[in-house]
């Protein structure tokens, strides 16, 4: 377990020497998961910046999580990897560049209401295959999330954490290399979250995909990830291998001593209060309840 | 059973009316040149049926309507297509297009009879003007309404644009559409109305005006019940439409 705090963009690269998390870095089956690279990521809108110069390097088949304060950019970051936005400048290279190599899941589950949820599950599909074809590889995915009985159903008679199941099957379907998942969890009540995230472990560790994990609930980055990286200032300002055994028991002493020390850096002198919430005042237990 | 019962219901009030109604003209307490008895109604509405008359002036009416709706209709569906997808085009046209709308169609009448005389032009044109606007408006509303996160997942799925258009755009806006829809058919008759009553030598306008000038005031009210009725069977047309088309939206689920 190693953990390196930045300060800046001249000590970026000690964070990405290979961790000791070996075989689906050094050895990736072949098509399972997709290196990302980004070099000298800047993002603005408008005079806004919102990333600087940022590095990081993520090796195929790993389950990357990104915390840090709302508003510093994680989505913003995310969405570059899926080319929902352009970079301003640098550049970001998923698998081979290739478009359609990575999917994203949204914090809402994003279904059309108008399709039925089988039909929600093949927009994952490419138009190109024949219906029957993509009928099959549908109904694998929801068996897979175990919707399949709710195929024929529309979309609004299912419970938020169906909807997004569905959402996963829909995002699985087509086995992307990259899976971006923005928060998909925020919005579901405590007990489906866990389900949920047990569900997310099981797909990836079949499938060995890349994941990377936006989040708020440091816990929940720490249940599921191998690394966490924490932005702040456009930038990445620690990052963590979290080299614990699978399945990992929640609220376990490593798990807790890993949780106490990003939450300290979030609010430690580095943390500047962010500009969607001036004057949060420092300490886990307002994080806690902030993002509640 | 239960469902019989419940729809058997709102005829109760109806058909009580055209009893009371019957009685009081049988009695004698309505004059029969203010309104006829139901039955007088029926007995003209069948010697006009016999001649073949109601029929020809129904199916003009009928159709002086389809033709407007589909013309009118058809441009406005279409520009707010356009507009509603492009910014370039509504910047250029719709400030236009709200100008004419402050002006109430049936304020043109004078002008299109200058125009088009009293032909068949003249009416569907006034038609074509009536319902273009609500088709218009809501086809616009209804594609600017469609859910953003939608259309950014759509993207992010790789759809192409007309993938995009035809699995999430239009099949969002398709309800607003639909309201801007039944909305016209309302204009539709009510232009036709006003339009037939002032100037037409065919059409169900005209067989009621005809039949004033001759007193005949059970022709009078036939023509209104006609009117009614199609404006009724238009309306249930759409309904029906709608209710085909949006199964999946969450208030006709469990119709
Ligand atoms: N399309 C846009 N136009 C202008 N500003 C934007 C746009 N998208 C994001 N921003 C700004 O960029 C900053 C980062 O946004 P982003 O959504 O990436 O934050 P985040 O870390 O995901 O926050 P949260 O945790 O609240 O979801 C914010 O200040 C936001 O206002
Ligand atoms: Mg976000």
């Amino acid at each position: 377990m190693t953990v390196a705090t930045l300060s800046g963009r001249a000590r970026a690269n000690v964070a990405f020497a290979p961790t000791d998390r070996g075989p689906p870095a050094q050895t990736p089956k072949p098509g399972a998961g997709a290196q990302i690279s980004i070099r000298d990521l800047s993002k603005s809108f408008g005079s806004k910046k919102v990333l600087t110069s940022l590095d990081l390097t993520v090796p195929a088949g790993q389950f990357l999580a990104i915390v840090g304060r709302s508003g510093c950019g994680k989505s913003t970051l995310l969405r570059t990897l899926v080319r929902l936005e352009e970079p301003t400048s640098g550049a970001v290279m998923v698998g081979d560049g290739q478009r359609g190599v990575g999917r994203i899941m949204f914090q809402e589950p994003r279904l059309l209401p108008w399709q039925r949820v089988v039909d929600n599950v093949r927009v994952g599909l490419s138009k190109g295959l024949p219906t029957a074809e993509s009928r099959a590889q549908a109904m694998d995915a929801l068996r897979e999330v175990g919707l399949a009985d709710r195929a024929g159903d529309w979309p609004s008679v299912l419970s938020g954490g169906q909807k997004q199941r569905v959402a996963l099957a829909r995002a699985l379907v087509s086995r992307p290399k990259l899976l971006a998942l923005d928060e998909p969890l925020g919005a579901l009540d405590a007990l489906t979250r866990i389900e949920m995230q047990s569900l997310i472990e099981r797909v990836w560790l079949e499938q060995k995909f890349t994941a990377v994990l936006v989040t708020h609930d440091v816990a929940e980055a720490l249940a599921l990830a191998d690394r966490v990286v924490l932005i702040e200032d456009g930038r990445i300002a620690l990052d963590v291998d979290v080299g614990l055994p699978r399945p990992r028991r929640r609220g376990s002493a490593e798990i807790g001593a890993l949780e106490a020390q990003i939450l300290d850096h979030l609010f430690s002198a580095g943390g500047r209060p962010s500009d969607d919430r001036p004057g949060l005042e420092p300490g886990p237990v307002e994080y806690e309840k902030a993002y509640a | 059973m239960k469902f019989d019962a419940k729809s058997l219901l709102a005829f109760v009030i109806p058909v009580g009316l055209i009893l009371v109604w019957q009685a009081l003209a049988s009695v004698g307490l309505i004059a029969t040149e203010v309104l006829p008895a139901p039955t007088a109604i029926v007995a003209a509405g069948w010697r006009l049926a016999l001649s073949g008359e109601l029929w020809t002036n129904i199916g003009i009416s009928a159709w002086r309507a389809a033709v407007g709706l589909v013309i009118g209709g058809g441009i406005g569906f279409a520009l707010g297509l356009t507009n509603g997808l492009s910014r370039l085009s509504e910047r250029l046209t719709d400030p236009t297009l709200q100008m004419i709308r402050t002006i109430p169609h049936l304020a043109m009448i004078p002008l299109v009879i200058l125009w088009f005389g009293i032909d068949e032009t003249a009416k569907i044109f006034l038609v074509a003007l009536g319902v273009f606007f609500p088709i218009y408006l809501n086809t616009l509303h209804g594609i600017r309404t469609v859910d953003s996160q939608l259309v950014e997942m759509g993207r992010a799925y790789g759809m192409s644009s007309w993938g995009l258009f035809s699995r999430v755009v239009l099949p969002g806006a398709l309800p607003s559409i639909f309201v801007g829809l039944r909305y016209a058919l309302g204009i539709m008759w009510l232009t036709l109305i006003v339009a037939e009553t002032i100037s037409a030598s065919s059409g169900l306008g005209y067989m009621a005006m005809n039949a004033r000038e001759f007193m005949l005031v059970d022709v009078v009210v036939l023509s209104i019940l006609i009117y009614a009725l199609l404006g009724k069977l238009a309306d249930s047309i759409a309904k029906w439409l709608e209710r085909a088309t949006l199964s999946w939206h969450p208030a006709y689920l469990h119709v």
